[in-house]
């Protein structure tokens, strides 16, 4: 009764090695694209507008409510736009490096009051030490919109010719402003 | 009379009804349109903040005459193409628009690939029982009639 097998005949078969490693491949891609993606922040929205000319703004001086400034009167030198509210908290964990950033004096940082009732935002620098050159008004977010602000606090590099080089969302961190913002700067200083 | 009360309804009732068409333009351009704070909402769900300030701004342009086009290049020119539900056509985006299709034709070719590969093997297991190449049957029956001929 038992049966002995006929021994089936194997062509060469090309196809054998693809068999497992083009599925293997494919699902090495796959597994390639989903291990990077676990250290992207998905909250990091790349700027249009980097390498753009900042947008237009003429906004009142929270200090001196009578007086404005416009883009155009940056232009000729390195600024950093910091977007910052006295309701922002995260602000509060960068606000020591403006400070220090602002000692060091290297470079002017603009204050971008954003949605923040001026009263509001004049006590919380008060309070917390005012690390800007002087602080403009953007009472009704409509400069923030421009600017593409999602998140504050966010940091903007510009440079002499009024063009966005760079833009931090979140806060700063000692980090980013040794290794990435301040070496810009200079550069864009030199250049 | 009565002509002239109809008239003057109407012209009651007719911004209203440009406000209606308004809205429905303006919340179905808006849940096109994600919400950069939370970000699986769109602009029209989201209660964020900046949400409320860009359905202001959105409804703004539109009555100023902006079409939608106009609106979603005016978003996208400060937030980028992120705030668009659907990505455009463009080179960085057509592997996610074609990369399907690509696959779909990649898996068309392995399986045509593996139907050929099966029928050149079962012609040469004809060909090895001595049977004519031209033979489809099942090679169980094949194996029978060996098993017979022994």
């Amino acid at each position: 009764m038992a049966t002995t097998p006929v021994p089936r005949s194997q062509p060469r078969n090309p196809m054998n090695v693809l068999r497992w490693s083009l599925p293997l491949a494919v699902f090495a891609v796959i597994v390639a694209f989903l291990f990077v993606g676990l250290f992207r922040d998905p909250r990091e929205v790349p700027s249009p507008l980097i390498d753009k000319p900042a947008p237009a703004f003429s906004l009142v001086k929270l200090h001196k409510p009578g007086e404005r400034l416009t883009n155009v009167d940056m232009r000729g030198q390195v600024w950093l736009l910091n977007v910052w509210a006295s309701w922002c908290v995260s602000c509060r964990v960068e606000h020591p490096l403006l400070v220090d950033l602002s000692k060091a004096n290297i470079v002017p940082v603009i204050g971008l009051a954003y949605k923040d009732k001026p009263e509001d935002g004049l006590a919380w620098l008060a309070s917390n030490g005012d690390p800007y050159r002087m602080s403009i008004v953007d009472r009704d977010g409509r400069v923030g919109i421009d600017f593409g602000v999602y998140g504050v606090p966010e940091t903007f590099v510009i440079d002499k010719q009024g063009i966005i080089r760079y833009k931090q969302i979140g806060p700063l961190t000692a980090d980013a402003l040794d290794r990435t913002i301040l070496p810009l700067v200079r550069e864009l200083q030199r250049s | 009379m009565i002509r002239r009360l109809l008239a003057a309804l109407w012209l009651a009732a007719a911004p209203a009804f440009a406000d209606d068409v308004l809205d429905a333009r303006l919340k179905s351009l808006e849940t096109q349109l994600r919400c950069l704070v939370c970000q699986n909402q769109t602009l029209a769900e989201s209660e964020a903040p900046l949400a409320a300030d860009l359905r202001n701004e959105v409804r703004e342009l539109a009555q100023s005459g902006k079409s939608d086009d106009d609106i979603r290049a005016y978003l996208v020119a400060r937030y980028g193409d992120f705030v668009l539900y659907k990505p455009p056509v463009k080179p960085v985006t057509y592997l996610l628009w074609f990369g399907p299709f690509l696959l779909l034709a990649g898996g068309l070719a392995v399986w045509l690939l593996v139907l050929r590969q099966r029928g050149r093997m079962k012609r040469q297991e004809n060909e090895d029982l001595g049977l004519p190449a031209s033979v489809e049957a099942d090679v169980d029956v094949a194996r029978a009639r060996e098993l017979l001929d022994d």
